[in-house]
């Protein structure tokens, strides 16, 4: 088969960019679009042009390294698909795609469709855990975890970072990446200690670096891993209750 | 030179006690004194970095990713074994030491596996406090479920997305001593050499992937945590970006680098489908808990699966091994499979797959119950192959998937460069010539909350008062040097065609003759073309662009030129290795059954090979078994 491409082109963070029309002919319909990208970055490179950087990496949309506007979509707008996993047959012959980085100004362009999402980690790391060192684990079945709890907690914990929550959200909001991680972990008895704590630094710290949400629902239905917007009800909870909990905590010291 | 192992002394059950005893502990008020680099972020890296920054060690952490949470870790299916005995099913920890190092092959050190079984309760343990979602059963306790190798069930897990979640716990040990400015964190950030001053390990030189700026790290001691080099074969089950580099530099600079040719070619993967395959795709061993595997037995046979009767249908592993089934282990499973395609049995429109049918299952267990434990896996398969596999069987052939060799590490994971550690799928050290399935997310937790995290006081307590190796000395301004000579002779270059199309070529010639099976004549013309095949690499890569802003072509290409060096001392390693065992299967050295052919008596060794520049030097390190006398293995 035989598609047309937009690519959003830009050499560096503070280059200006642009998009270039590609025609890539001769690509079967069971290629993945990723592997359609390969294709053309061999051409490109044998007829000496730069290839077009693109973040990758499992190729099996588990890593979340992948990610990118496809015809304005996340990750092309398939159901629970990262783009990895997106494959030619979904397009129509001679289609015009276009492809774009994640819009978002938390996650500033790099280069061409790879883009800084340096904020997610900054989020997890400003309460995204359970204080467990090593070696002070009890005995594992002490803790037992009713199995829907436990399920739960899982669909949450199966976010793979990858933005496109953020590059859906009409205003960059990264509510449901926090609140898939504060309802992993806050959902759990192991996380309960820490559980108002985490709620309020985290949100604080998100919110330093992106939008608020005003509930459109994109984010769910931009996530390849179709991760719930009630836990954002749950993470809301947990925040506004935190704003009372902490405080009290802090004035018993 | 002699290959220490440093294996203490006394019972095997006593080994690891007496040993944790005996060396030098570092008092909690001087472990900051000492600095640490960590290279790589996945189950090993991660989980080492957090345990020592926990102890207090400064810590500053590598990867080249954009995330700590991208490492390959994140793709591991199936799931992690532990002697829990949860499941009142005979297992112990000699049960699992038993399994793996006959799983092994008999090619894994008996001390090394012993502590990795008695650690893998702790794991379990570890990762439950973190808030790892494993499978639970209703009552709120932890599921389990068999796998290859073994008739218990250990395996613990979350779907099929075990390494995702035990990654994320490690990770998020690793970011709460970040945010505690205990660890600190370079992203794209790749190390391409490493530095050694008087013998000893004393830094790294990175590339920033970002800037192109080449930069010097030094610290007391360094550990390697950078995975396998699967992707030798371009075509295999790991994430694009995994490689050899790191370990390879680390060779080069001395380490020695163990059982190269021990490669673990996973038999259940979705089988390759155009020329223009990135990559191959895995569906976890654990489908074979409810997978039957099968062929036509008419290799004319035309009609579709569901046409063909039972009685004309071949269930070669549940006949070969009646009593493992369709669970042997990986290395029999995936021969077992090339055998019946090699006859001529094989299904799909290329030929190249066997069925992997979920039918019985489905109607003694209902498809919810088959959602349940695998829907992730299914819609996996769905996406890629357009074939619903609720409906009809998988198609399945083995891939590369897992290296068991690696840089040869002593009992305390060091490798031949003092203070210079590998843990993680980047050492030779557990598994022999065959990994179990279940057993990599162990190892590798092992070796980083557990292992790690003691032995290496016992290096770097010898040290107290003496800072770093300076970052303006002559061993760290000579190796950068080295370094942007070889990243500006890339880019010099101009040639004529791309890295991929390079590291294709590599990738086939070692899937030809150092694949599943191996033998001399193979092996010998690979030796033979290798080279030459990177030489034109070497004067013809076109790698466009500059150092200075992220260029994707030149990280490869560094890391292709490390895979054709590799490449050619696996085939010199299969060559020299005149036996089969595990994931090594030499045609020369068979039973009359197909069965590998150990020979004991001339190869129980691990082959360490020290880099000479010219020919590879091999110095052995004789596997001594003291617990599990090696027998012909049997799944039968």
């Amino acid at each position: 088969m035989r598609v047309a491409l937009n690519v959003w082109r830009q050499p560096g963070a503070d280059a200006a960019g642009g998009f270039r029309s590609y025609m890539v002919e001769d690509i079967s319909e069971d290629m993945s679009f990723l592997e359609m990208l390969d294709v053309l970055n061999d051409r490109l490179t044998n007829q000496g042009e730069e290839p077009i950087a693109f973040e990758h990496d499992c190729r099996e949309g588990i890593c979340g390294s992948c990610g990118m506007m496809i015809n304005g979509q996340p990750h092309g707008g398939q159901p629970a698909t990262a783009t990895c996993q997106l494959h030619m047959r979904k397009f129509e012959e001679g289609a015009t795609i276009t492809v774009e980085p994640w819009r978002a100004s938390a996650f500033p362009v790099i280069r061409d469709l790879v883009v800084d999402r340096a904020a997610f980690d900054h989020i997890v790391a400003a309460g995204g855990f359970i204080s467990a060192p090593t070696g002070e684990a009890p005995e594992a079945n002490l803790i037992p975890v009713p199995k829907e709890v436990a399920d739960t907690a899982f669909n949450a914990a199966a976010c793979i970072g990858c933005g496109a929550c953020v590059a859906a959200c009409p205003n960059s909001a990264a509510q449901l990446f926090t609140a898939a991680k504060v309802s992993h972990l806050n959902l759990l008895p192991q996380g309960q200690p820490e559980r108002y704590l985490r709620a309020e630094r985290m949100v604080d710290t998100m919110e330093k670096f992106f939008g608020s949400c005003t509930n459109h629902g994109e984010c769910e239905r931009a996530c390849p891993k179709e991760i719930s917007i009630d836990f954002i009800a749950l993470l809301n909870k947990d925040y506004l209750k935190a704003k009372v909990v902490n405080r009290g905590l802090a004035s018993r010291i | 030179m002699t290959l220490d192992s440093k294996v203490p002394d006394g019972p095997i059950a006593d080994k690891w006690d007496k040993h944790r005893f005996s060396i030098k502990l570092v008092n909690p008020a001087n472990k900051r004194k000492f600095k640490i680099i960590v290279v790589g972020t996945g189950l090993a890296g991660a989980s080492a970095a957090a345990s020592l920054a926990e102890l207090g060690y400064e810590v500053e952490v590598f990867t080249y990713h954009d995330s700590p949470r991208r490492a390959h870790s994140i793709a591991a299916q199936g799931g992690i074994n532990a002697a829990k005995n949860y499941r009142n099913d005979g297992d112990s920890i000699y049960r699992l030491f038993y399994d793996t190092v006959k799983g092994g092959d008999y090619r894994a050190r008996e001390a090394n596996v012993y502590r990795l079984a008695q650690l893998s309760v702790n794991i379990i343990d570890q990762a439950v406090a973190q808030g790892v979602p494993f499978a639970r059963e209703y009552g709120g306790l932890l599921d389990n479920r068999s796998f290859g190798g073994a008739q218990v069930s250990r395996t613990f897990y979350a779907a099929g997305q075990t390494g995702q979640q035990l990654l994320l716990g490690a990770y998020q040990a690793m970011m709460r001593q970040v945010g505690l400015g205990a660890v600190k964190l370079d992203v794209r950030s790749e190390m391409l050499d490493l530095v050694v001053k008087d013998g000893r390990a004393a830094g790294i030189i990175t590339r920033d992937l970002v800037s192109g700026e080449v930069g010097r790290h030094t610290a007391h001691a360094v550990v390697l945590a950078t995975g396998g080099y699967s992707n030798v074969f371009f075509l295999s089950t790991n994430a694009k970006a995994c490689n050899t580099s790191a370990i390879w530099r680390a060779h080069r600079r001395g380490a020695l680098f163990a059982n190269p040719c021990y490669t673990q070619i996973h038999p259940t993967c979705i089988p390759q489908n155009d020329e223009f395959q990135s990559k191959l795709t895995l569906m976890s061993e654990s489908l074979r808990n409810d997978g039957r595997i099968w062929v036509p037995k008419d290799p004319a046979e035309s009609r579709s699966d569901a046409e063909i009767p039972a009685g004309e249908r071949d269930y070669f592993l549940e006949r070969q091994y009646p009593a493992f089934g369709n669970l042997v282990p990986r290395d029999v499973a995936s021969r077992a499979v090339k055998r019946v395609v090699d006859q001529g049995k094989g299904v799909g429109a290329r030929k190249n797959g066997v069925y992997l049918d979920f039918s019985t299952a489905i109607e003694r267990l209902g498809q919810d119950k088959i959602e349940e434990r695998y829907s992730n896996l299914f819609e996996m398969y769905d996406r890629i192959t357009d074939e619903n596999p609720y409906k009809s069987p998988m198609r399945i052939y083995p891939a590369p998937h897992y290296t068991m060799g690696g840089l040869w590490v002593d009992y305390n994971l060091m490798t031949t460069i003092p203070g210079l550690y590998a843990i993680g799928e980047a050492n030779f050290s557990d598994h022999g010539a065959n990994r179990l399935g279940a057993s990599a997310l162990m190892q590798g937790l092992a070796d980083g909350y557990f292992v790690l995290p003691y032995t290496i006081g016992d290096y770097v307590s010898g040290m107290l008062g003496d800072p770093p190796i300076a970052t303006d000395d002559l061993a760290f301004v000579q190796t950068e040097q080295e370094v942007k000579e070889r990243v500006d002779q890339f880019l010099a270059n101009r040639g004529t065609r791309s890295v991929d199309h390079y590291h294709r070529e590599l990738g086939h010639l070692m899937w030809t003759y150092c694949g599943m099976s191996r033998d001399r004549a193979g092996l010998e013309k690979a030796i033979s073309e290798i080279p030459a095949l990177y030489e034109e690499f070497r004067s013809d890569a076109r790698v466009l662009g500059v150092n200075e802003q992220l260029n994707q072509s030149l990280e490869k290409a560094g890391r292709v030129d490390d895979f054709f060096q590799l490449g050619l001392l696996m085939c010199q390693d299969a060559l020299h290795r005149e036996e089969s065992c595990g994931g090594h299967f030499r045609e020369e050295h068979q039973y009359p059954d197909g069965e590998a052919k150990r020979d004991d008596e001339n190869f129980a060794y691990v082959a360490a090979w020290q880099w000479t520049g010219a020919e590879p030097e091999l110095i052995k390190e004789p596997l001594v078994f003291e617990e599990v006398h090696p027998t012909t293995r049997s799944y039968k």
